[in-house]
Formats: C-alpha cells, structure tokens, sequence
C-alpha cells in the first residue's frame, strides 16, 4: 500500500514536474498540503479560503518552498462544528494535510482543537478570538501543542479597543460614559471581562451591559435600553450578527456612536451589504485597506481585491499571513513532520500583513497566541467613510478625522 | 414613555406576523395543507426583492415588486410541484397524504434554503426601506419605514377580508373551506380555487417577506424561525381561522415586545412558546378554533 502510494505520488509529481516545466517553476518533491476549513459562505469567514490560495499562488509562483509546491485544499464548514470536525477528520485521514488552517468561530476551533491533538496535525486559526484556546495549550501542553492561535485573544482585543478608545473617545471627544453591547457567543466571555476591566481605568464609566442573543433580528428593544442609558458610546462586541444591529442603528437613528469590534465591518462587502448602513461605525482591525501596517499590507489588500472583487475581512489577512509563516516554518523544520513543524512555528517571527508575528510560549497563560504589544501587532481602529472603510487610529496610520452621520449626537 | 415604545413597536411586529400567518392558516383553512416551506418563501421574496434592488439596481419600489413576484411563482411551485402530486397520487394512501405533505413542503423549504445560501451567502440581507426618516410618535422616535410596515399589513389584511367576504371568488374560496364536497357538486372546479388560494398566499407571503427584509432583515437562516412562529401563531389561534390568526398574531408580538423591553432581549420568544405550551394542554384547538 505504501509503496503503491510512494510510487503513484512520484508518478503524479514527475507528470506534474514535466508539465509544468515548460512555463512554471518545477516542483520535483510531493506538495507540501494545507487545509482550509472556514465559513465559506459567511463575510467575515468568506475571505479566508481565498486569501490563503493567494498566498499559495505566490509561494508557488516564486517557487514554492524548497522547491515544493504548495497545495490548498479547501472545505466549506457551513459555519458550523459538526461540519468542521467531519472536514478536520477528512483533510487528515483522506487527503493526507500536513497543517489546517480553520474558521474564524471560536466555538468551531474550540471543537477542532482535541482533533488537532488526537490527529497530530498542526492548526492554526485566523480568526477566532476566544481566549479558552490557548488556555488549553497552555493547560495541556504535550496534549494541545498541535493547536495555534492566530489571532488576537479576546482579552487582547479588549486591550486593543481600550488603548483606540482612549485616544479617540476619552482624550479627542472627552466621552465619559459607554454602554457594552454584546452577542452572546463563546468569544465574547472573556471579551467582556477585559471591557469591563478596561473601560472604567481609561475614564469611561460602564452604565450598562447588554448582552443578547446571537439569533436576534429585532435590535429595537435593544437600542431603546442602550438610549435610555444615556452613555456616550455604544461599545460592541459582535460577529455572528452585523448586518441586522448597523442597518436598525442607521434606521431607528439611534444618536450614539458605535464603536468596538465589529467582524463583518472588516469586510468590504458590509458596505453593500447594509445599503451604505454601516457609515460612521468604528470597528477594531489587524489591518485595513490602504493601511500600510507592514510594507507588506496594502500590496496584498490590492491583490486581493484585484482577484476575487472586494477587499479582505480581518481573517483574510491572519489566513494570508498563516500561509506563507507555515511555508517559512516548513523552510526552516527541513520536514512536514508535526512535531518538527510545531517546533519550527513555535519560533516564528514573521513580518506579515497585520504586523509581526510571534508566539507566546510554553510558560504563558496565552501559550501559541500571536503576541499583542508594540512592535509587533497592535491593532488599529477604522471607520466606514462615504462608503469605504479608513483607518482612524493610532496617528501613525490614520488617514482621516472620525467623521458621523448626522443621526449621531455627540454629547461633548 | 416606555409603555407607548412598546406599544408602538408592539404593534409593527405584530400586524407582520399577522400578514406572514394570514396566508398560512388560509391555505389550511381551505385546502387541509400546512405549508412548512412558507419561511423559505418568505426569505426568498426578501432576498429576491434585495438583490434586485442592490445588485441589478432597478430601484426600491421594483425591488419590491420583484421580490413579491418571486414569491408568487415560488407559491405555484410549491403547489403543482410538491403539493398536487401528492394529493393527486394512487400510490399514497389518502390517510397518509397529509404526513406525505408536511413532510414534501419540508424538504421543499430545506431546498429552496439551501440554494438561497448558496447563490446568495447566509449572510443577513436587508432591503433599502420605501420611506426613511423617523418621526416622533408621543415622544417616542419611530422610524417610518416601521408606520409604513404597520400601514401596508392592515391595508392588506383589510382587502383580503373584502376579498373573501364580498367576491365571488372569495365566496366560493370560502364555501370550499367549508364544504369542498358541496363546492364540486355546485359546479365550481376545486382545483381552481385552490389555484387562487395558492396565489393569494403568495401574494401575501411576499409582502410579508419583502417588508420583512426592510423593517428587520433576513437571512436563509431565517427560513426556520419564520415557519416555527407562522406555525405557533396559527395552531395558537386555532388551525385554519384567520380571525384567529390575527388575534394570536398580536397577542405573541406584544408579548415578545414585552419580554425584549421588560426582561432581556434573551428571552424574547420563550413566553410565547410557554403560552402555545399552556393553551395545548387547555384548549387544544386554539383560540378560535372550530373542532
């Protein structure tokens, strides 16, 4: 069986090699396989198969990694987990993946991370937020080692929506109070842990905290609550909805702004997708279009929007990003073999396009998440203006002033 | 102030339920089929009336048009497709063609769902409103797309009920729901009026769809929720009455408006389900029911 496998791989790999030889690189050894496992048919989720096959292309156009290609094979999870584990299962087990790179729904990875250790298999993934992710490696470390965390933690993003908060809304418009508005969902446990903590200790008051179903469709009940608070801002805390809250907002003309993470804002398509809704909203990102956070940002955010029509959600970048530090990790492990491949990821530093990537190790509670921090990936907060989407902050990359419809009332 | 918020918003909610379960209970009332693709058709009409407008950029109000017309053709099809064959076929047993029907218009909705993920995202989809803008309605600002909503499903509500109760046509949809055996010896083809009970439902899913998709929005995740409360509403109202359907219809919008306001926006639909739960185990035949 081995041998009828070796012997059929060399003749796929020499057929392919004699093919490709007149036009492309040749690649002479077996690709190197990474699975996609992402919400396919989600915004937020959408851009990540497609950023990672970008990503390919390029390493394949330069000539792979040590002059092997590298192989994209995708799954549509249909956001949900059965989906997902059954898709983990057959990316290993029948297409023989060497790494997965899955979902942006912590709920989705929290179910792949006990396959990734029983299957052996590296994973990583761009967008889920959840800090119970690395907490697991952390907590388990021979068991979970297999899993990464490629994407800030929810505490981080608290952080990260605190230090844009500070600048923008407390020091520039001297706000004082918010209200936290926030879907229930796995992800924004800790997220709310962290606002609570952070918002009072940077000069905004918490005057309430709404959390609501992630099945809502009618966000009029909640507004009305929000407005009867009186807060300055509305801080939010949503990703499974988007669409639904930002269009309500803009009809009911609810004068607060909203500011926070919003994940289907990062992509470019939510402009269509509210009717041009979303003006005004601030939202947290690793990366932006336009936003030169590494030289290497706005190259890829034009490709990308070359190629498939609309720039990338916030999981585009991270996924673009995994790609090429997994072929980088690869380089340096000599081998796809999963224990050599996560020693090799585990000393990544990587300058991608949301900043530059390391992991935190062994011995901190957050082991395998990207580190937060300045010099390496901060975040930064955009607004959607006139129907496209700036960076506000930090100075260093803001492109515009904030800028309101005129619903909003600004209480300073 | 919050009393007259939720009586405003209360009332929005509950006339869309209202046109949404309309449509539903009438085509129980008259042909025995509970439709359990009428969610689906309903997404489809919204979805329909979006891409429309936002991808083909033919404007609102043909958007809309569009989206009821779907929904109209979407109705046929669920008729001479699913429901007609069943009901026309030897091979099933007449006692097991109402199990073969629920059963077919589910699986119906379940395609029609999976197709509108797969062409249009499950993505939220909202339709650009009719009329924008809010006004304040004793002190409580109110969008008018949410007035418009209102308006529309009691105008609608209102000719329907003049439809039935001084046409022809609408006299002998009535006469079938009560006699269908009486109707066929009086000359009158039932199939035909089924037809035209098929038609209006389609019409009225539409609007109800369409408005839907601007007042709140839709997704092909919405296909479920929006068959369950058509179908709780109806049962709760008693199957097959419309009147009753319509009093069940603001009875669950005021109490879920009552639950978002008053207790969490969480809970929103549990009591409702509670009262279904209650009124089963006391009156089993709704409301208004007949039986």
């Amino acid at each position: 069986m081995n041998k009828a496998l070796s012997l059929r791989s060399a003749f796929g790999a020499a057929a392919t090699g004699a093919l490709l030889a007149a036009s492309s690189p040749a690649f002479a050894a077996d690709p190197i396989k990474i699975g996609v496992i992402a919400e396919a048919q989600a915004i937020a989720g959408a851009s990540i198969p497609q950023a990672a096959q970008l990503a390919a292309d390029e390493i394949n156009a330069a000539g792979g990694v040590d002059s092997r290609k590298i192989e994209i094979i995708g799954y549509d999870n249909h956001s949900s987990s059965a989906d997902s584990v059954r898709a983990f299962q057959r990316a290993v087990n029948e297409d023989k993946v060497n790494v997965v790179i899955a979902s942006y729904i912590s709920e989705v990875v929290l179910a792949l991370e006990p396959w990734a250790s029983r299957l052996k298999t590296p994973f990583v993934t761009p967008g889920a937020a959840s800090n119970e992710i690395s907490k697991s490696v952390h907590a388990d470390y021979e068991k979970n080692k297999y899993t990464f965390h490629g994407y800030l933690t929810s505490a981080a993003l608290a952080l990260s929506v605190c230090d844009g908060a500070k600048d923008l809304l407390v020091d520039k418009m001297h706000m004082k109070t918010a209200v936290i508005m926030s879907e229930d969902a796995a992800w924004t446990k800790p997220l709310d842990v962290g606002y609570e903590e952070c918002l009072p200790k940077i000069g905004l008051k918490v005057l309430d905290h709404i959390r609501f179903s992630p099945d809502t469709t009618d966000f009029t009940p909640i507004f009305n609550k929000i407005e009867g608070a009186k807060p300055d801002v509305i801080i939010t805390g949503i990703s499974h909805v988007g669409v639904q809250p930002t269009v309500q907002w803009k009809n009911q003309q609810v004068p607060i702004p909203m500011f926070g993470i919003s994940s289907q804002a990062t992509n470019e398509t939510f402009g269509k997708d509210t009717n041009q809704a979303a003006e005004g909203v601030l939202y947290q990102g690793v990366s932006g279009p336009g936003v030169a956070v590494t030289p290497k940002s706005v190259p890829f955010a034009e490709n990308f929007k070359k190629k498939f029509g609309n720039y990338p959600s916030y999981a585009g970048y991270t996924a673009y990003d995994e790609v090429y530090y997994i072929a980088d990790a690869v380089k340096r492990a000599g081998s796809t073999d999963a224990d050599k491949l996560v020693d090799a990821l585990e000393k990544t530093d990587w300058e991608g396009t949301i900043g530059r990537v390391q992991f935190y190790g062994k011995d901190d509670p957050f082991t395998h998440s990207i580190k937060y921090g300045k010099g390496l990936i901060t975040g930064l907060m955009l607004q959607w203006q006139d129907g496209k989407q700036s960076a506000v902050w930090p100075k260093d990359v803001a492109k515009v002033e904030l800028k309101f419809p005129s619903f909003i009332k600004l209480s300073n | 102030m919050r009393a007259f918020q939720i009586l405003i918003d209360g009332f929005a909610i509950s006339a869309l339920y209202a046109l949404g379960a309309t449509g539903f209970t009438l085509i129980f009332g008259v042909s025995g089929v509970l439709n359990l693709s009428h969610g689906a058709i309903m997404v489809a009409a919204a979805v329909a009336a979006w891409a429309a407008a936002s991808i083909l950029g033919v404007g609102t109000y043909a958007g809309a048009l569009i989206g009821v017309g779907v929904a109209l053709l979407m109705a046929f099809a669920t008729y001479f497709a699913v429901v007609k064959p069943i009901q026309d076929s030897r091979r099933i047993p007449n006692e097991e063609k109402e199990i073969f029907v629920l059963t077919g218009t589910l699986l119906w909705g379940i395609m029609i769902q999976e197709l509108i993920a797969y062409f249009f995202t499950n993505n939220a989809k909202t339709v650009l409103p009719i009329v924008e803008g809010v006004v304040e309605i004793l002190g409580v600002r109110t969008p008018q797309n949410e007035i418009f909503t209102a308006i529309v499903c009691c105008l609608v509500i209102a000719l329907l009920w003049l439809l039935v109760n001084r046409t022809r046509t609408g006299k002998a949809v009535l006469a079938a729901s009560m006699n269908p055996r009486g109707v066929t010896l009086l000359g009158l083809e039932l199939t035909n009026i089924y037809v035209v009970v098929w038609a209006i439902y389609g019409i009225l899913a539409g609007i109800a769809g369409v408005l839907l998709g601007m007042f709140l929005g839709v997704s092909s995740y919405s296909v479920g929720p929006l068959t369950a409360s058509a179908f709780s509403i109806v049962v709760l109202g008693g199957l097959g009455s419309v009147s009753g359907s319509l009093i069940a219809a603001f009875v669950v919008g005021y109490l879920e408006t009552l639950t978002a306001y008053l207790v969490s926006p969480a809970y929103r639909t549990i009591p409702a389900l509670l009262l279904l739960v209650f009124v089963m185990y006391i009156r089993p035949q709704g409301l208004l029911g007949r039986r």
